[in-house]
C-alpha cells in the first residue's frame, strides 16, 4: 500500500470519526419535572356533612362522591334557562 | 367527572360587572383585589363592543403551578386550581406565567409590599378545615362544599358567565347557539371542540 492511499485512508477514518462524534451530543432540551404540592391537605367537598354549613342547600351523602357530584349536577342544570322555561 | 370550568357568552355579557360584585361581596375580596373582571373590547362602538368576565381558568395544566417556586399550588379531584397561602411568597412569578391575570396581590404594607397571591377559588375555600374562619378569612367562601356553585356564574343576571362541570355548561352553551341559529362561526366551546350532528337550526335572524 502506498503512503499516499494510507494517508487517505487515515484522513478518511479520522472524518467519520469526526462526524459521528455528534451522533453521542446529549439532549440539550431541559425536561423539566413537576413540582409536588409541598403545602396543608384539603378536605373534600362531598366529605362534609350537608347540614355542616347553614347554607347548604343542595342534599348527597357524606362522603359519597357520587351522590355529590349529581347534587351539584342538578344545580349546574339550573344554569340552562331554556329547560327552566319550556 | 368534573372538570369545573368556566364559559363566558360574548354574545350575552352586558357588562353589568354583577360577577364582580357577587365574588367580592361572596369572598370579602380586599380592597385592591379582583378576582374577576370584566374585560371589553371595542367600548362603545355601535355593534362591535363584546364583554367577557375573566378569572382564573383552572387549566388543565396550569402555568402558575409550573413557574411556583415553592410549589404551592393544587388541583383538586374535581379540576379546581388551589393553593396554599400559607406557603406562598407573594414572589408574583404566577402572575407572570398566567395568561388571563388571574392571580392578585394585596397591598401588604406601607411601601407598596406585595402581600401573598389571592385568586378565584372556584368558590371552593382552601387548604384549611371546611367553614372555618381561618378559610373563609383566606380563601373565601366554600360553597362547592355546600353543593353550590360559584357565586359570580349562579348571579349572573343573563346567564352570559356558565360556571361548572365543563361537559355540561358546554351542552347547556351549545344548545343556546343552535337556539340562536348560529354555528361554528360562533367562538367558544362548540368551535373548538365540535358540535353534535345533524344541529336543528333554528330560524334565520334568532337570538337567544
Amino acid at each position: 500500500m502506498t503512503t499516499v492511499r494510507r494517508l487517505t485512508l487515515a484522513c478518511a477514518a479520522i472524518a467519520v470519526a469526526v462526524g459521528l462524534s455528534a451522533c453521542g451530543e446529549r439532549d440539550q432540551v431541559t425536561v423539566y419535572k413537576q413540582g409536588k404540592y409541598q403545602g396543608k391537605p384539603d378536605t373534600k367537598p362531598w366529605e362534609n356533612d350537608p347540614g355542616a354549613s347553614l347554607y347548604t342547600s343542595s342534599k348527597w351523602n357524606k362522603g359519597d362522591k357520587t351522590s355529590w357530584e349529581s347534587a351539584v349536577k342538578t344545580r349546574n342544570l339550573a344554569q340552562n334557562e331554556y329547560t327552566r322555561v319550556e | 367527572m368534573a372538570r369545573m370550568k368556566f364559559l363566558c357568552d360574548a354574545e350575552r355579557c352586558i357588562e353589568c360587572n354583577g360577577c364582580v360584585t357577587a365574588c367580592k361581596n361572596e369572598n370579602e375580596v380586599p380592597w385592591g383585589v379582583n378576582r374577576r373582571r370584566v374585560v371589553t373590547i371595542n367600548d362603545g362602538v355601535v355593534g362591535a363592543e363584546k364583554s367577557i368576565s375573566v378569572a382564573c381558568m383552572h387549566c388543565s395544566d396550569a402555568p402558575c403551578m409550573a413557574v411556583c417556586p415553592v410549589d404551592c399550588f393544587y388541583r383538586t379531584d374535581e379540576g379546581v386550581v388551589l393553593h396554599d397561602k400559607d406557603l406562598c411568597i407573594g414572589c408574583g412569578y404566577c402572575f407572570y406565567a398566567c395568561p388571563f391575570g388571574a392571580p392578585q396581590f394585596p397591598q401588604a404594607g406601607a411601601f407598596g409590599l406585595r402581600g401573598k397571591m389571592d385568586k378565584c377559588t372556584f368558590c371552593a375555600g382552601g387548604p384549611e378545615k371546611d367553614f372555618s374562619k381561618e378559610e373563609f378569612a383566606k380563601y373565601g367562601s366554600n360553597r362547592l362544599a355546600q353543593g353550590k356553585l360559584p357565586a359570580c356564574a349562579e348571579m349572573c343576571s343573563t346567564k352570559a358567565l356558565l360556571g361548572g362541570d365543563g361537559d355540561v355548561i358546554a351542552d347547556i352553551y351549545r344548545q343556546r347557539v343552535f337556539k340562536r341559529g348560529k354555528g361554528s362561526e360562533v367562538w367558544g366551546w362548540g368551535t373548538a371542540y365540535g358540535k353534535p350532528d345533524q344541529p336543528k337550526a333554528a330560524p334565520a335572524g334568532a337570538k337567544s
